[in-house]
């Protein structure tokens, strides 16, 4: 019984982790901003990955390999955010204000 | 179910090449070259090899993309436009080639068949005789450390080979001639900082898991270099080039590779002076399974040390000649 | 399905194929080594697809399992891929050189700049 909850638990959890997948793609795809964009991402990285990973651990029980995936999660949780930052503060660095861009089809211009 | 992503992941990988093939923005390109890496890393591990996706993903998408990226930071950003008078010869020797290449696949054994001859010869000879003459558990760390060392040797030197032409054609002269190191400005970067000196040590620290885990686990020499150098290029990226430089002298990097392929080959040239043949490790120790056991651990981290100090080797040298030495957004080509 | 039983090769024929036209036809000469890459990992592809096995698993030896996927592909194409990326910073190496010698990497130019009497 108990076995069939965490499989039943875990299947779910790595269905919502895709969903989240197709979501930030979608974003990523539609999105008219650079900045906006950005976050989009970040949806797959905070969303989608611990998701599926917290299914995989679920499946795999009280094993080392629950233990290495939560290391994983953890490093993902340290360094998504910090590459999000880095993409939003080289776009700033280059010149591209956020908000000025709500035109999908644009290229976005320079601004310095 | 597995062929099912298998075809998905190469399809995608088509779609990847062809998007690296026609991208004129060639930083963009540099990225659909990571992910096109990584795909095949995740196509590899569809088809049982962790070893090599291991391998793949840590080199493929992690030092090629940045080697890319650090050679367009100096030559050119984007592509210039292709003349237009060859168009349809490159295109009909293309065709040609695939269709005779298809044609000869035909007579190649089914996608897994286990009477295929690849899996009749010595493979299985491997598979059996490994956890009683070598003994560990990762079949593939013994086949190339133990059965086939020979050929991690001359894969080695060939990774030497390529330090000593890599440093001789731009390592030599740190700058270019007629250009001069200006003052690298130093922006604030407290949250890269902060971060990066959290998740460096724990780079570090999983390298040395992976070296000498790998015989018990998918890993080994390769995947522990390349990722103890992707420790130190993290570094490298965050804090200035010079304070990376500090951690490893360039003295001591640049005799690194010797130093690796010294150790692999002191291994052959041990167990020859103790009278058997070169890398013959049964020669190390009496009892011979552990004497291959200690074997493959000097010769992996012979390779691990050459193969990191490489990849650091070609970092430095590409990022201190591109100092002072900055490409527009716009320039094509020039 | 007799198509599925080769798919893998000719996938990776494509790519190769791929490579091979990106390297021919396009001027800029870090694309050409972009192309060389693409090329290099759908060989890695079609030796790796070679070792696979119908129902064996991970060449990691473990009690209770015999079937394995065949190890001796993969210790080539480990050796392959880091002789891949020694191959690709030399050539990069070049890159860098011939920039600072003519001043651009488009293959036409340098011609150019290599015919003038």
């Amino acid at each position: 019984m108990m076995a069939l909850v965490i499989d039943l638990l875990s299947w779910a959890l790595i269905l919502v982790g895709g969903a989240f997948g197709i979501i930030g793609g979608i974003g990523l795809l539609r999105l008219p901003d650079f900045f906006s964009r950005i976050h989009a991402a970040s949806v797959t990285d905070s969303m989608c990955a611990p998701c599926i990973i917290a299914g995989l651990m679920l499946q795999s029980g009280f094993t080392l390999v629950t233990v290495k995936l939560l290391f994983l999660v953890i490093f993902l949780f340290l360094t998504s955010p910090t590459a999000s930052h880095a993409l939003a503060k080289a776009a700033l660095h280059g010149g591209l204000e956020p908000g000025e861009h709500y035109d999908a089809g644009k290229a976005p211009g320079r601004k310095r | 179910m597995d062929t099912f992503v298998d075809i998905v992941l190469l399809a995608f990988l088509a779609i990847c090449a062809i998007s690296i093939l026609t991208l004129r923005d060639l930083f963009a390109m540099a990225m659909m070259f990571g992910l096109f890496s990584l795909i095949t890393a995740g196509l590899f591990t569809t088809m049982d090899a962790p070893d090599v996706a291991f391998t793949e993903a840590a080199v493929g998408a992690g030092i090629s993309t940045i080697l890319i990226l650090t050679t367009l930071a100096q030559t050119a950003r984007r592509e210039a436009p292709r003349p237009r008078h060859n168009a349809l010869l490159p295109m009909v020797v293309v065709w040609i080639t695939g269709a005779v290449l298809i044609y000869g696949t035909a007579d190649l054994p089914a996608f897994g068949d286990p009477d295929a001859p690849a899996h009749n010869h010595v493979a299985p000879h491997y598979l059996q005789e490994s956890p009683a003459e070598i003994g560990i558990p990762n079949a593939v760390a013994a086949v190339l450390a133990s059965y086939r060392g020979f050929d991690t040797w001359g894969e080695v030197l060939v990774v030497f080979a390529a330090v000593v032409g890599v440093i001789a054609l731009i390592g030599l002269r740190r700058r270019p001639p007629g250009v001069t190191a200006g003052p690298v400005a130093m922006e604030q970067h407290d949250v890269l900082r902060v971060i990066a000196k959290l998740v460096v040590p724990v780079i570090l620290l999983f390298g040395l898991y992976v070296q000498f885990h790998g015989e018990y686990s998918p890993g080994g020499g390769f995947q522990a270099g390349v990722i103890f150098a992707a420790a130190i290029i993290l570094y490298a990226l965050v804090f200035d080039l010079d304070a990376a430089r500090k951690v490893i002298p360039p003295g001591w990097l640049n005799r690194l590779p010797a130093i690796g392929a010294l150790i692999f080959g002191g291994v052959g040239l041990v167990t020859m002076l103790l009278g058997g043949d070169f890398l013959d490790y049964d020669y190390l120790r009496e009892d011979p399974r552990a004497a291959q056991q200690l074997g493959i651990l000097l010769v992996e981290i012979g390779v691990g040390v050459t193969v990191a100090s490489s990849m650091l080797v070609f970092y430095f040298t590409f990022a201190e000649r591109g100092r002072g030495r900055r490409t527009g957004n716009g320039e094509t080509g020039a | 399905m007799s198509f599925f039983e080769h798919y893998n090769y000719h996938l990776a024929i494509v790519l190769s194929m791929i490579g091979f036209y990106t390297m021919i036809s396009r001027t800029n000469l870090v694309k050409k080594i972009a192309g060389l890459n693409i090329f290099q990992v759908s060989v890695f592809i079609l030796f790796v697809s070679i070792g696979v096995l119908d129902g064996g698993t991970v060449p990691i030896l473990r009690a209770g399992q015999t079937e394995y996927a065949n190890p001796l592909p993969h210790v080539l194409i480990l050796t392959a891929i880091v002789v891949g990326v020694a191959i690709t910073a030399v050539a990069l190496t070049l890159v860098i050189r011939i920039r600072e010698a003519y001043g651009t990497v488009e293959e036409d130019q340098i011609q150019e700049q290599d015919d003038l009497p």
